[in-house]
């Protein structure tokens, strides 16, 4: 657990947070430019001090007022990157990667560079790397050092679409690989998606939202502040075999339910967890026939809410296996059907539009073979 | 090639100038760390003291030098326990050009530290480096081509030294008699031209020489910094 109860007044701006997040997996820290994001970070790392307040991290308190104990920067053991990545430019990658070691560890270097594909720089000097190489050094710089958390600034920023998408695929991968928590700070809708867990919202310094990344995304009075994220639900699928003919891969949701995705690369067997945006999802009373639309699942509404600030639209909740999925459909035509809590209708999946690898979640236990 | 007396000069100048650059670098590199990382009362009190000589007539500064250090001084009179004696002596040149050439080097360092990444040396305390490791490993090393900037500028300062050196260490050969006083013995007596446009020629040939010697250490070190082949 990592508790942090702070507070902390810069001129005009006051940041009051108050938090536990969880020991494990990626919880993201999202809010627009000026929300706290980077105050809090600074706090976290020991950079600045909070006015009042507690950090602990599994026990271990790095900060408290109350008691004047404050842990300094370089006894925190936090692994930080930063937006910029910040090599050092007089050391050479391996020397960057080095820094931080307590005892010179061959193995854990090659194993961390191999981890980020960065084996082949090892000789280099930063100056001669491009930005997605920088900050994968410099992400490989701060696990070397043997952090008990792992905190990354905005380390996608900056980089264009290909890099972007290829440091994810490391960060994502990373994430699953190392088992302490991860504080990944971001605006950007897409990377959170893509590796984050749990989501703390923050805004104007406040705490406005904390909880699974699906949870938060789910509520319909959190649209507007959410910005680019449409509402969506995360779902959790098994592979459960691939068509190569149909170049499709087959999906299986807890309860046997199916979906069929173009080809995943991805072992049978593997959990995955998908994005289903709301507008992607139409919902039809009984099993259509003559669709193009491949994927549908039985499922029964637990809820429908005209949105806040658009009431010609109305967000239908659905219950699928136990596993929630959202529909984004027209008042008319939610009236239309008369459809009521209570109701099990087919919801009609236009698009997935994102999966990505997971940890077999809790329910698995559960699965019908 | 060289005559006995010009040799024996040339030789006390690199002394001098060395010495009082060595000594000076420690207390130098201090200096321009508090003035460029550190406010409290009285920097502008401390800055404007160490641009002194600057801007101070040389002999000044040498006559200041005589009233602190002389027997009746107070840092002379607590020397002289210990049976120093800095006035007349080289030792006394080498304070004197190092006092001169000091304000040189403490501004080049402190430019260059100024422009060190307070952000890298962030980064290196995050990694678990102290204070003390992160000034050696990160800030030292960013701030090396002005260091060496600054050592340069101080030794040719202090090389040139003459009104300090003039009336804080006199001009005794062979002990403070460095290039410049040497001319200027020489210059006195008539018909001495070509001897005084040896020294001259001397004295430009170890300028440029030592300004070239730090050219290439800065362009060096900017180059490792880089990431090129040296």
């Amino acid at each position: 657990m990592f508790e942090l109860d702070v507070t902390r007044v810069q001129g005009e701006f006051t940041l009051e947070v108050d938090l536990r997040l969880a020991s494990r997996g990626v919880t993201a820290l999202f809010g627009p430019s000026g929300s706290g994001k980077t105050t809090l970070l600074r706090l976290i790392a020991g950079l600045d001090r909070p006015d009042r307040g507690r950090i602990a991290l599994e026990g271990y308190v790095l900060c408290d007022t109350a008691t004047c104990r404050f842990v300094p920067v370089h006894r925190r053991r936090l692994g930080i990157v930063f937006q910029e990545a910040r090599l050092f430019p007089h050391y050479s990658v391996r020397g960057n990667l080095c820094y931080g070691m307590r005892d010179e560890d061959p193995a854990a270097v090659a194993r961390i560079s191999g981890l980020l594909g960065i084996d082949h720089l090892l000789t280099r000097m930063p100056n001669t790397l491009s930005g997605g190489e920088a900050r994968r050094v410099a992400i490989g710089r701060a696990l070397l050092s043997s952090p008990r958390l792992l905190l990354l600034d905005e380390p996608l920023t900056g980089l264009d679409g290909a890099r972007k998408q290829e440091l994810l695929e490391y960060l994502a991968a990373l994430v699953r690989d190392i088992d302490i928590p991860v504080i990944f700070v971001s605006h950007d809708p897409q990377e959170l998606l893509a590796v984050a867990d749990d989501l703390v919202l923050l805004e104007k310094g406040q705490v406005l939202a904390h909880g699974a990344l699906n949870e938060v995304l789910a509520r319909p009075e959190l649209m507007s502040r959410l910005g680019g994220f449409d509402i969506s639900a995360m779902l959790a699928a098994r592979c459960h075999r691939h068509d190569v003919r149909r170049q499709l891969s087959e999906l299986r949701l807890s309860d046997g339910q199916m979906l069929e995705l173009p080809t995943l690369d991805i072992e049978p067997g593997q959990w995955l967890k998908i994005q289903v945006r709301a507008r992607d999802v139409a919902i039809a009373l009984e099993p259509v026939s003559g669709t193009s639309i491949r994927n549908t699942l039985k499922a029964t509404i637990t809820a429908c809410q005209p949105l806040d600030d658009m009431a010609s639209v109305t967000l239908v909740m659905l219950d699928a296996g136990q596993q929630t999925l959202r529909a984004l459909i027209s008042t008319a035509s939610c009236e239309a059907l008369g459809l009521a809590p209570g109701m099990t209708v087919q919801a009609l999946i236009r698009a997935v539009s994102l999966a990505r690898p997971a940890a077999a979640p809790a329910l698995a236990d559960q699965e019908v073979p | 090639m060289l005559t006995p007396l010009e040799w024996e000069a040339l030789q006390l100048s690199l002394k001098v100038a060395g010495v009082a650059v060595g000594a000076s670098l420690v207390p130098g590199i201090a200096l321009a760390w508090v003035l460029a990382r550190h406010t409290f009362p009285g920097k502008s009190l401390l800055d404007g003291l160490i641009h002194l000589p600057l801007v101070l007539p040389p002999v000044v500064v040498g006559y200041l030098l005589l009233l602190a250090f002389g027997r009746q001084g107070v840092i002379g009179q607590w020397l002289a326990r210990f049976d120093i004696g800095l006035p007349f002596t080289w030792q006394g040149a080498a304070l004197a050009g190092g006092v001169m050439a000091f304000p040189l080097m403490v501004r080049a360092i402190r430019l260059s530290l100024e422009a060190v990444d307070v952000r890298l040396e962030a980064a290196a305390r995050t990694l678990g480096a102290t204070r003390a490791r992160v000034f050696v490993t990160i800030t030292l090393p960013l701030a090396l081509p002005g260091v060496l900037t600054g050592m340069m500028l101080s030794f040719a300062r202090a090389l040139s030294e003459f009104g300090a050196t003039m009336t804080f260490a006199s001009n005794i050969p062979g002990e403070t008699r460095t290039l410049p006083l040497a001319l200027y013995s020489v210059i006195q007596s008539p018909g001495r031209e070509a001897a005084a446009a040896r020294l001259c020629l001397i004295s430009i040939a170890v300028a440029m020489l030592s300004l070239l010697v730090s050219e290439w250490l800065a362009r060096r070190s900017r180059r490792r910094m880089e990431g090129r082949d040296v």
